[in-house]
């Protein structure tokens, strides 16, 4: 079994995130860079099938320099590999690009598996495993919260809105996994040292055979006009319960007329 | 004017709330049309649809659009853009929807804007991302424009128009039937209303303290005719089913008014509620920092205070 992971780095969770007046993308340089939480259970799932079957587990990124940190973070929680799609002229690319970069960098690698979080934290799209699937021409089974594989074929659970539904496909398939299918590892001392060995290959939109005027700002499909901090919301009111909360509340939702 | 296809969203032949409103915002975009992809489009369903301004409803009915995850959907959808010279599209934004969306955007070669709160009559689309701290105005450049646009982000009003019936082909690639849909697994369901189309929302936390605490929060939730929402501590913990989990990898829900009683305000959480209109806050500790979100807060036990407010809004209410 050979697995893919798609792993992004997004400016960690906490950070204030911003986008830059210049080109009105997001400032990746000013909050520190972490894998994505959400690509964090993919990971895990793929070393949870890879250890169950036997296989290898590679970690594909596209992103600046930096993004190498979280391809080693991927390698020290036990992943065997990493490809890194960096090119100056990916900044700014939407995911219409980012999924062509990385169907590119995946395709005629002989993966069984194309492995995804439901999210990136920054762009919030969920989109790109999609997006990867229609350009591979792959089945797509996504948003699963559960992942069984066989020699030949995958199942999984998708999580619905009233539930989830069994989908099935066969092999080679894109998969995308919700958080609550596992628990995450952390790397242990060993893997972070084992990590420092692994191999990783780096790919330029030259050696994926992409133009560079396909991908980047400049030929991004939508583009952003404007953006602005939100206003401030007026502070509220907050009271302190003096055995008359609910009632003060009821006072309150009764003026905005909810009741 | 150019048709403005909207993409119907149906359960057991029903259209849902979200469809209305996306009809509603199509009205002052162009010539609204709707989509129904699968099966049941039923002559109610349509005149649901014209009542709220749909000129035409192309329909594909076939159970590949059903049985098949996603891509048969994007398939005859994509068709349609390109066959009818459509000026946008506009698609829930729902996890589904997204994914629709984005396929065919490849599959026409255009641009794609998720998760809009509003859409300008020249088709600049409105954003707030980041949890809610920045407001960004973008635009399609390329191709037709696909958006998908928050539940709840537009009020939906009626105006009748003729709805209709286009039938469409349905066939689709085998490439496009990959994925089989092989089960559906129902969780019980109450009678409130959906969590991502309520009004109001009621939602606990772990101040809650167990799946025996959710009663307060329901009962405040029943008196609201509300939805009840979780945060992930408390699905986490089992004491409320996961499909009620609000934030970042739960629901994004944009209420008119959210009630978060025991809940911290972790920035995962504020994800998925912090465009809700109006924010009313039960927690004991003052630092929370939910109450940074607050309309209205109260410092309390909710344990006192919820209970004391349902039984006033019941009193009031009577
Ligand atoms: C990848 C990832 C994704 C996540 N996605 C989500 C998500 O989608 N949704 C989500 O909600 N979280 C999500 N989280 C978790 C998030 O970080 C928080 O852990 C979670 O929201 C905390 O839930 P809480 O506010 O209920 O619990 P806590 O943070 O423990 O807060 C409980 C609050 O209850 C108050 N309280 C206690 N007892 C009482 C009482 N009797 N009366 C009044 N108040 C009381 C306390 O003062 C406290 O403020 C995610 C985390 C990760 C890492
Ligand atoms: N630049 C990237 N490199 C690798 N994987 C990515 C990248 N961007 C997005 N992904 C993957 O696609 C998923 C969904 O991202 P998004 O559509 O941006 O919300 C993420 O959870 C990642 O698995």
């Amino acid at each position: 079994m050979k697995i893919a992971v798609c792993v992004k780095q997004v400016p960690d969770t906490w950070a204030e995130k911003k986008l830059q007046a210049s080109d009105s993308t997001l400032d990746r340089e000013s909050a520190e860079g972490v894998l994505n939480e959400l690509d964090e259970y993919a990971v895990e799932e793929c070393l949870r099938i890879a250890e169950a079957s036997g296989g290898e587990v590679v970690v594909v990124s596209m992103g600046p320099e930096r993004a190498g940190e979280t391809i080693r973070k991927a390698l020290s929680m036990g992943a065997d590999a990493g490809i890194h799609v960096v090119d100056d002229a990916l900044h700014g690319s939407d995911a219409i690009a980012t999924s062509a970069a990385l169907a590119k960098a995946l395709e005629g690698r002989g993966f069984d598996l194309i492995v995804f979080g439901s999210e990136s934290t920054d762009a919030r799209m969920s989109v790109v495993p999609a997006m990867v699937a229609e350009r591979l021409g792959l089945p797509q089974v996504t948003f699963a919260q559960k992942v069984e594989v066989d020699g030949s074929s995958v199942r999984i659970e998708r999580q619905m809105d009233y539930g989830y539904d069994t989908v099935e496909a066969s092999l080679p398939a894109v998969v995308s996994v919700v958080e609550k299918i596992n628990e995450p590892r952390y790397p242990s001392f060993k893997g972070i040292m084992a990590a420092k060995k692994k191999p990783v290959e780096t790919l330029s939109i030259a050696d994926l055979g992409l133009e560079p005027s396909a991908v980047g700002l400049g030929a991004a499909w939508s583009v952003v006009d404007e953006f602005a901090a939100r206003p401030p919301k007026a502070a509220g009111t907050v009271v302190t319960d003096d055995g008359q909360g609910g009632v003060r509340i009821a006072d309150y939702l009764s003026e905005q007329k909810f009741i | 004017m150019s048709e403005i296809l909207v993409l119907v969203e149906h359960a057991d032949g029903a259209v849902k709330k979200v469809t209305l409103e996306l009809l509603t915002l199509a009205r002052s975009l162009g010539t609204p049309a709707a989509v129904w992809l699968g099966s049941g489009a039923s002559a109610d369903a349509l005149a649901t649809l014209g009542e709220y301004g749909a000129e035409k409803v192309y329909v594909a009915d076939s159970a590949d659009l059903d049985d098949y995850l996603v891509a048969p959907k994007a398939e005859v959808l994509a068709r349609v853009v390109a066959d009818s010279g459509a000026g946008a599209v506009l698609i829930p934004s729902t996890a589904e929807g997204k994914e629709v969306a984005g396929r065919v955007a490849i599959k026409t070669g255009s641009g794609i804007i998720t998760d809009a709160v509003g859409v300008a009559p020249d088709l600049t689309a409105t954003q707030s991302v980041f949890g809610g701290s920045t407001v960004v105005k973008s635009k399609v450049a390329t191709g037709t424009p696909i958006i998908t646009v928050r539940t709840n982000s537009i009020a939906p009003e009626a105006s009748a128009a003729a709805a209709t019936r286009v039938d469409v082909s349905a066939d689709v690639s085998d490439v496009a039937k990959s994925a089989r849909v092989t089960g559906r697994t129902v969780a019980q369901k109450g009678g409130r209303p959906e969590l991502s189309e309520a009004a109001i929302v009621v939602s606990g936390g772990r101040g809650v303290g167990g799946a025996d605490g959710f009663g307060v929060v329901e009962a405040l939730a029943d008196t609201l005719g509300a939805a009840v929402g979780a945060s992930r501590a408390a699905t986490d913990a089992g004491w409320y089913p996961h499909q009620f989990q609000v934030g970042q990898t739960g629901k994004t829900v944009s209420p008119q008014l959210y009630i978060a009683n025991g809940i911290s305000g972790a920035i995962q959480h504020r994800a998925g509620m912090q465009t809700s209109k109006t924010i009313v806050v039960v927690n004991k500790d003052p630092e929370a920092p939910i109450f940074e979100l607050a309309d209205f807060g109260v410092v309390g036990d909710l344990f006192a205070v919820v209970p004391q407010l349902t039984d006033e809004i019941s009193k009031r209410k009577a």
